[in-house]
């Protein structure tokens, strides 16, 4: 196995491959561009299938007829395209569809800019479509990272028949790094009894119901319920975070992508001073690691922990919920797609530890 | 005894919630009895609009899925392209196919997609209470043309069959109505060759079928009937637009 | 080693190869690397840019808001440039379209007639792989001919003859740093 030097689209897109997805439904936006231009080249050297839709909304639901019919399917947009799709992600929960949906972000509300972002944290996190749903979201910080969690992002959806979010931004769409792919060539995909794939009323398999309308209030009621326990244990055995230098820490830095590598360099940066500082890097921003947030920031040592990221106070929200009032926590981030730096944030601590 | 006629098997056991004289449940039973008869029920799909047929998956007894409101191409796409050896077919209204779904509708067609619609043209919303359709025709009331359909306020009825018939994807497209037997028996012709069409992966294929709602245009089944050869075969005429 | 590098030039003079090339020769040799283009409307006739890190430990941040070393191709890049550069740092620039001066005094300066030497091998487009070579004769991060490998990876067997012109670009821009 060897490393190569690779654009964190391309690698998204051949690791999604590698975890056997076969469909891949898009529409072009910057800068996830690379997504599917890979996937069109790519697709038909596996015997599967890219489409390009007439749009983002024609896309989801395409993802839904395909993953309806059992197959392993994917898009990816960024932040406009991903706000048409949110119908079709609302639908995809409802009507228990596995997919996995990939989002660089880029910098908003509205048109917003190209440049890497991180205002789509509510959106992703807190539901974004209408109605009582989750999706399992997943912010990797590296492309070797984003390639890892590839696999797991294609089991967790089927195995929980759950649409997932890939929340990563522009800038690991970009960027490239050393990637490491493992070759996977015949993947082996889990039975999917509930699938459209044709129906004999004389055989076995029950007959295929993909839906998402549930007239009487009663039957509505039992697929949220349903959902709901789903969620649970999604809760109870989802979870992944980034513990980096917590232990005994004077402060707690929280950040997630890439602002979560410039607050590493940032610990390092304090480090070099004598300042012991920590990262708590939530992996699953759905389901959020909130004990383990709350056992980093409640250290006796921790004096204050501070938010760190590209949206006006997102991420903000769910570590206070987590620190639940035990520690101040405080707020650095900025939105437009200006990334902090390493020394900016070094500079707050410092000021932190003056106050 | 004798079974001289007999209920399709592919409709299910479960009776439809059509108002009496809704053209809905004669194309119902005509796509069930369609795919008896070509014998593809144990590889057929359909998808399900929003509007009156919202619980189309309640009622064939095959594969189904529902889709968003003008979105049921595009999930019969997502569908055919994962099991292109199967048959899929969309079963949507004129709110959902000719207003919100319009982009739909017309790339599946553009991108000569081997799936079947079928489509009924009733030129009014007949779920959500008899609002104006992008097929109204003008003078029509509805709820919200309550004066009559204004040309110049919001334009002429759109003709979906004529303007799909012009994309190079679309095999098949004929417009049929349901305002006599001899009508009703031209549509399950039209959409037994909508579906042959499909089989033989020629392309796009689309029934457009002029349907009664009384309900919603305030008359008799039996005046029904009347006013869609009195005002909408006018508008709206029958016949195979495209035949490839 | 902790290599922090920002290339800068025009759409079109090959700055965002020259890091690609950088990064990947760092990755052979075993390094951690990473490289950042610009992207967007700026690329299109505009001025690109990437950055580029070398390091032999884990990469935390991969972005470089101050770079240990600036090579500039076009003028309107040093100007945008110049003032982010450690004290200590270099700056190469293309002096064969950069008529201006660098103005810091802290930094290791090197002008390389990018354009004019390439003219001499008779292939203008090799400018960039002279001004590539001059960056390696100072920086000495990773060896010369692990970037003609990179640089065959990224062309294939069949471009293969264009090798030996580049290994000459990146000797004679080597050359040009004492």
């Amino acid at each position: 196995m060897s490393l190569k030097l690779m654009k964190g689209c391309e690698a998204i897109a051949e690791a999604a491959i590698q975890a056997g997805c076969r469909y891949f439904f898009g529409y072009p936006i910057t800068p996830q561009n690379d997504i599917p231009e890979y996937m069109s080249a790519r697709m038909p050297q596996v015997g599967g299938c890219f489409l390009q839709s007439e749009s983002e909304l024609a896309a989801i639901n395409m993802v839904y007829g395909a993953g309806g019919a059992g197959a392993r399917v994917m898009t990816s947009s960024s932040s406009p395209g991903i706000s048409l799709k949110q119908e079709g992600i609302s639908t995809c929960a409802a009507a228990e569809i596995p997919c996995v949906i990939v989002n660089m972000m880029r910098g908003g509300p509205g048109l917003g800019n190209i440049q890497a972002s991180q205002g789509d944290y509510f959106q992703a996190v807190k539901g974004g479509g209408h109605g009582d749903y989750h999706a399992v979201v997943y912010a990797p910080s590296s492309i070797q990272e984003t390639v890892d969690l590839m696999p797991k992002a294609f089991d967790v959806a089927d195995e929980y028949r759950t649409p997932v979010i890939i929340l990563a931004d522009g800038l690991i769409g970009q960027m490239m790094e050393p990637v490491e792919l493992k070759e996977n060539p015949n993947p082996v995909l889990p039975e999917k009894p509930w699938a459209a794939t044709g129906y004999d009323p004389n055989g076995k398999k029950p007959r295929a119901v993909l839906n998402s309308l549930y007239i009487e209030t009663e039957d509505l009621d039992v697929l949220v319920d349903r959902l709901h326990a789903r969620y649970e244990v999604i809760q109870k055995k989802e979870k992944m975070v980034e513990l980096y230098n917590t232990e005994d820490a004077e402060f707690i830095l929280c950040a997630y992508g890439t602002v979560a590598r410039v607050c590493k360099a940032a610990v390092r940066l304090l480090g070099e001073q004598g300042v012991k500082v920590g990262l708590v890097r939530p992996i699953t921003l759905w389901p959020f690691p909130s004990e383990a947030v709350h056992d980093a920031a409640a250290q006796k040592s921790v004096k204050a922990a501070l938010t760190v990221e590209m949206s006006d106070g997102q991420l903000l929200e769910d570590i206070r919920l987590a620190v639940n009032g035990d520690k101040p926590v405080e707020f650095m981030g900025k939105a437009g797609s200006i990334i902090p730096t390493a020394e900016e944030v070094a500079e707050r601590i410092m000021k932190m530890r003056r106050a | 005894m004798a079974t001289i006629f007999k209920r399709t098997s592919v409709l299910t056991d479960v009776p439809f919630h059509y108002c009496p004289g809704c053209g809905h449940g004669i194309v119902h039973r005509m796509v069930a009895e369609v795919i008896e008869e070509l014998g593809i029920r144990n590889k057929t799909a359909g998808v399900a609009p929003v509007g009156c047929a919202v619980f189309a998956y309640n009622y064939f007894d095959v594969d189904m899925y529902e889709a968003a409101h003008g979105r049921a191409p595009a999930v019969a796409t997502g569908y055919k392209r994962v099991h292109p050896e199967n048959i899929v077919f969309t079963y949507q209204g004129d709110g959902d196919l000719a207003s919100i779904g319009t982009a739909e509708i017309v790339q599946a067609a553009h991108r000569g997609e081997k799936i079947t619609t079928i489509f009924i043209n009733n030129a009014i919303y007949g779920m959500t209470g008899g609002q104006m359709a992008p097929t109204t025709l003008v003078g029509q009331k509805t709820t919200t043309s309550p004066l009559g359909r204004s040309k110049e306020h919001c334009g002429e009825p759109i003709r979906m069959a004529e303007m799909l018939a012009t994309i190079n994807g679309a095999a098949y497209i004929e417009r049929t109505a349901l305002n006599s037997t001899a009508n009703i028996i031209r549509t399950k012709a039209a959409i037994k060759k909508a579906f042959e069409t499909q089989i033989a992966g020629k392309g796009f294929s689309m029934v457009e079928v002029l349907s009664p709602c009384p309900t919603n245009w305030g008359k008799s089944p039996a005046e029904s009937m009347d006013w869609i050869a009195e005002n909408m075969i006018p508008y709206y005429p029958l016949g195979v637009m495209k035949e490839a | 080693m902790l290599e922090k590098n920002i290339f800068a030039g025009f759409g079109g003079q090959g700055v965002l190869l020259m890091g690609q090339l950088l990064a990947a020769a760092g990755m052979m040799e075993g390094k951690k690397t990473s490289w950042i283009p610009s992207y967007g409307p700026e690329m299109r006739g505009g001025t690109a840019n990437c950055s580029v890190m070398l390091s032999d430990m884990e990469i935390d941040s991969p972005i470089v808001t101050k770079p240990t070393a600036l090579v500039v191709m076009n003028r309107p890049s040093l100007e945008k440039f110049e003032s982010a550069v450690v004290p200590g740092g270099s700056i190469f620039v293309n002096s064969s379209l950069i008529d201006i001066k660098v103005q810091r005094t802290d930094v290791n300066v090197y002008y390389i007639p990018c354009n004019e030497i390439a003219a001499e091998l008779g292939n203008d487009k090799v400018a960039n792989m002279i001004m590539l070579g001059a960056y390696l004769g100072k920086a000495k991060c990773v060896e010369i001919e692990t970037v003609l490998d990179a640089l065959l990876e990224k062309l294939g067997e069949k471009k293969a003859k264009l090798i030996p012109l580049n290994r000459e670009a990146l000797l004679r821009g080597a050359a040009c740093i004492e």
